[in-house]
C-alpha cells in the first residue's frame, strides 16, 4: 500500500491527464465571430456538459471536436485543440479517421432509413473492425446490449430503425456510435426531442457509458446537466463564462452571469 | 397590405369585439366571395384544361385509329415460271432480274381468275383497273417473298395483299362513291367491285401489325406505310440518351451539390445549366450539325448523332431535377454518415443516393419523354429523310440512316394523299402510348424506391 507500482502510477498520470485540451479556441462564420477564446480541460472517462442559453456556441465548440464543422464552408476555427496531446486541426490528421475516434450523437434522432441491424453495423463496415459475419454480429449485439436497446429489439433487427420510437431511435444512435469503438462521444442535445421516460433512460445510458468513453454532453437543461455530469462549462454569448465540478457550479457559481443562468434570471 | 394592418390596429384600440356571431359581419362577408370567387376560377381554369384535352385526344383518336386496321385481299397467285425465271435454271441472281414490274402481270391474272370463278363481273372495268385494287406495294412483296422461296416458283401460293389506300379509305369512310366519281386514283366501279369482293370473303379488314414493323412508304402508297424504322430509330435513339445522360447528369449534380465549393464559378454554372434547359431545341439542332457531323465527321440521319443532340437537351432537366432530389435529402442523413467516421463520398453513396434514388429516376424519365418527342433538332441532323431500310442491330445500327417517331407525324402531315392524316395521327398515338408507357413506369419505381425516414 506504502507504495504505488509503476503501472498504477501510469494510470493516475493518465487520469491527471486530460483528454481532451482547448486552448485559445477561436471560431468564425464568415465574418461573425462565433466562439471567442475558449480554453477548457476535458478529463477522460467522466461526462462533461456545456450549458447556456440558445445561440450561445456551446454546440458549435462541440462540433469543433471532431471536426464536423468542416462541412461548413464559411467555418473557420483558430487555437488549437489536442485529444490525448495531438492537434485535431493538424493538416495532416483525416477527419474521417478522427470521427471514427470521436462520435458524435445529434439533436434529432436520425437513423439512417436501413434495419436496426444495418445501422448499428454500418460504421464497423466502412472501417473494416470485423472479419467475417460472425465478429460483425458480435459488435451489433454488444453494442445494442451497451446501448441498453438490445431486449427492446432483439428479435426485430430486421425492421427498420426509423419506425422505432423517438428515445428508442436516439439510443440507436448511440449504439451506431459505441459500434465504430471511439473514446469520445460527443452529444449535441440528445434529448430535446425526447420525453421524460426516453430521456430518463438516455441519461441513465450515458452515466453508464461513463466507464468506457470519456462524454461531452450539450444540453439546454440544466437539470439534466446537474443529473449527468461531473464537471459544468457555462457558455454565455461565444465565451466560456466558468467551468468546474458540476456540484461547485451549480451551487457556488463565481460568475454573476452563471448565477443568473442556473437561477433562471435570463436564457 | 398597410390597409390590414391599420384595420387590425383600430380593432384591437376599439375595446372588445361585439356582435352576434350568428350575424357575418361585412369584412367577413368580403372575404367569404373573395374564397368563392378564386374557388371558381379555379375550377374554370381546370375545366378548360380538361376540355381542351379531351378535345385534342378525341380528335387524335378519331383520326388516328383507324390506321390500327387495314383491308387485304386474298388471293391465289400461280408464280409462272415462264415469267419469273426464264432459263428456268433457279438461279437466284436470274430471278432477281426481273423487276417488280415483272410481277404485276401475275397478280392481275391472279384477281380476274379469282373474279371469273367468282363469277364477279362489273361493267365497264377492265382487267387493269381491277387490278388497281391491289396496292402497288404488293408485287414489291410478291418479288421479295419468291427471291426468299425460289423453290415455290412454278406452285401456286395464296397471298394476303394489300389493298390500295383508296379502297382501304372506302372501308374507313374516307372514300364514297360519290368522292370517287371526282377522283382520278379511283372509279365507282371499283368500288363496287371491292364490294363485291367483301361480300365473297375475298376483301377482308383486320388489324394491321404492319403499321408496327413496317418502313415508310412513298407519296402513292400510304397503305404500306409503317412506323417499324422509326420506332426503331426512337429507340436506338432513347439507349444512347439514357446510357449517356443519366450517368453524366448525375455525376454533374452529385458533384455541383455535394461536393463542389460554394463560390463565383459554380454560380456561374448553375445559371447556365438553369439557362440551357430553357434554350430552344432547335439550337440544339443546329449545335449538333455543326458539332457531330460537320466537325466530328458522324453520319447524318443516324440515331448516334440524334442521341447525342437529345443527351445535350436532356442533361440539364436531369441535372436540375436530381440536385432537387439530393437537396431534400435531410442534411441530418448525411451528419449520421459523417459522424461514424463515413467520407464524403461514402455518405454519399451510402446514404444521400440511395434516399434520392426516386427523384432522379422520375426527372430522368422525364427528361426522356421529351428527348422522345422531339422534333426541331431531329430536322436539322437529318433524320427527316425517307429511309425505308431498317437500321442494322446495335452498336453499328446507331450509324444506319434512321427516323424518329416525332419527324414521322411530322413527314407524314407534308405528304398529298389524304390516307397519310390518317397514319400521322396513328403515329401519334402509337408516340402517346410510349410516352404514356414512360410516366407510368416512372411512376412505378417512384413508388419502388420511396423510403420513408
Amino acid at each position: 500500500m506504502n507504495q504505488m507500482t509503476e503501472v498504477e502510477q501510469k494510470a493516475v498520470e493518465m487520469l491527471n491527464e486530460p483528454k481532451i485540451v482547448a486552448r485559445n479556441v477561436q471560431v468564425y462564420y464568415g465574418d461573425t465571430h462565433a466562439i471567442k477564446d475558449v480554453d477548457v480541460d476535458i478529463p477522460a472517462q467522466s461526462v462533461t456538459a456545456f450549458i447556456g442559453p440558445s445561440g450561445c456556441g456551446k454546440s458549435t465548440f462541440l462540433r469543433t471536436l471532431n471536426r464536423m464543422n468542416d462541412t461548413i464552408d464559411i467555418c473557420r476555427v483558430e487555437g488549437d485543440i489536442l485529444i490525448d496531446g495531438e492537434d485535431v486541426y493538424d493538416p495532416k490528421v483525416d477527419p474521417v479517421q478522427l470521427r471514427a475516434k470521436v462520435g458524435m450523437v445529434f439533436q434529432k434522432p436520425n437513423p439512417f432509413p436501413k434495419s436496426i441491424y444495418d445501422n448499428v453495423a454500418y460504421g464497423p463496415r466502412i472501417h473494416g473492425l470485423s472479419r467475417n459475419k460472425t465478429e460483425l454480429d458480435e459488435i451489433v449485439t454488444s453494442s445494442l446490449q451497451k446501448a441498453g436497446l438490445w431486449d427492446e429489439v432483439k428479435d426485430r433487427l430486421d425492421a427498420p430503425g426509423t419506425g422505432l420510437s423517438g428515445g428508442q431511435q436516439q439510443r440507436l444512435c448511440i449504439a451506431r456510435a459505441i459500434a465504430v469503438n471511439p473514446e469520445i462521444i460527443l452529444m449535441d442535445e440528445p434529448c430535446s426531442a425526447l420525453d421524460p421516460i426516453a430521456t430518463a433512460k438516455v441519461e441513465e445510458l450515458i452515466d453508464e457509458l461513463r466507464e468506457n468513453y470519456t462524454i461531452v454532453i450539450v444540453t439546454h437543461s440544466m437539470q439534466q446537466a446537474a443529473r449527468v455530469s461531473q464537471r459544468t462549462a457555462f457558455f454565455h454569448l461565444g465565451v466560456l463564462v466558468e467551468e468546474g465540478p458540476t456540484e461547485d457550479i451549480f451551487t457556488n457559481p463565481h460568475d454573476k452571469r452563471t448565477q443568473d443562468y442556473i437561477t433562471g434570471r435570463f436564457g | 397590405m398597410s390597409d390590414t394592418i391599420a384595420s387590425t390596429d383600430a380593432a384591437a384600440t376599439a375595446g372588445p369585439r361585439k356582435g352576434s356571431l350568428l350575424v357575418l359581419d361585412k369584412r367577413t362577408r368580403k372575404r367569404n366571395a373573395a374564397e368563392a370567387r378564386f374557388r371558381l376560377m379555379g375550377q374554370i381554369a381546370v375545366t378548360i384544361g380538361v376540355l381542351a384535352l379531351v378535345g385534342l385526344l378525341t380528335s387524335i383518336l378519331m383520326n388516328g385509329l383507324s390506321s390500327f386496321r387495314q383491308t387485304y385481299i386474298q388471293v391465289s397467285v400461280y408464280l409462272d415460271p415462264a415469267k419469273l425465271d426464264k432459263n428456268g435454271n433457279r438461279n437466284l441472281e436470274d430471278i432477281a432480274k426481273v423487276t417488280t414490274f415483272g410481277y404485276a402481270p401475275l397478280l392481275k391474272k391472279a384477281l380476274a381468275d379469282k373474279m371469273a370463278k367468282e363469277g364477279i363481273s362489273i361493267e365497264g372495268l377492265s382487267e387493269k383497273d381491277a387490278a388497281a385494287l391491289i396496292s402497288k406495294e404488293a408485287p414489291a412483296d410478291l418479288r421479295r417473298y419468291v427471291l426468299a422461296h425460289p423453290t415455290s416458283i412454278g406452285k401456286t401460293v395464296s397471298f394476303n395483299l394489300l389493298a390500295s389506300g383508296r379502297i382501304d379509305g372506302y372501308y374507313k369512310g374516307r372514300v364514297t362513291m360519290e368522292s370517287a366519281k371526282l377522283d382520278r386514283n379511283v372509279s365507282p366501279q371499283q368500288l363496287m367491285l371491292a364490294d363485291k369482293l367483301k361480300a365473297d370473303g375475298v376483301l377482308t379488314t383486320r388489324f394491321n401489325w404492319e403499321f408496327f414493323t413496317a418502313p415508310d412508304a412513298s407519296d402513292t402508297r400510304p397503305e404500306a406505310a409503317g412506323l417499324g424504322v422509326a420506332i426503331l430509330g426512337s429507340a436506338y435513339m432513347m439507349l444512347v440518351v439514357l446510357v449517356l445522360s443519366l450517368p453524366l447528369g448525375v455525376a454533374a449534380s452529385i458533384y455541383l451539390e455535394e461536393f463542389a465549393p460554394q463560390n463565383a464559378l459554380t454560380d456561374l454554372i448553375e445559371v447556365n445549366i438553369a439557362n440551357l434547359a430553357a434554350v430552344p431545341s432547335i439550337v440544339f439542332g443546329i449545335l449538333g450539325l455543326a458539332v457531330f457531323i460537320n466537325f466530328a465527321g458522324l453520319p447524318q440521319s443516324a440515331p448516334i448523332v440524334g442521341g447525342l443532340v437529345l443527351t445535350l437537351m436532356t442533361l440539364p432537366t436531369i441535372i436540375i431535377a436530381t440536385r432537387a432530389a439530393l437537396k431534400a435529402v435531410p442534411p441530418s442523413i448525411r451528419d449520421a454518415a459523417l459522424g461514424v467516421g463515413a467520407s464524403k463520398m461514402q455518405s454519399v453513396f451510402h446514404h444521400v443516393l440511395p434516399l434520392a434514388m426516386p427523384g432522379i429516376l422520375t426527372g430522368t424519365i422525364i427528361g426522356l419523354a421529351q428527348a422522345l418527342g422531339e422534333t426541331a433538332p431531329l430536322l436539322l441532323i437529318g433524320m427527316v429523310a425517307f429511309v425505308r431500310e431498317y437500321p442494322g442491330a446495335p452498336p453499328e445500327g446507331f450509324f444506319d440512316p434512321a427516323s424518329a417517331l416525332p419527324v414521322q407525324v411530322y413527314n407524314w402531315t407534308q405528304r398529298g394523299d389524304p390516307a397519310f392524316v390518317e397514319r400521322a395521327s396513328g403515329a401519334i398515338i402509337v408516340l402517346l402510348v410510349f410516352l404514356v408507357l414512360m410516366n407510368l413506369i416512372a411512376i412505378i419505381l417512384r413508388r419502388r424506391f420511396e423510403r420513408r425516414w
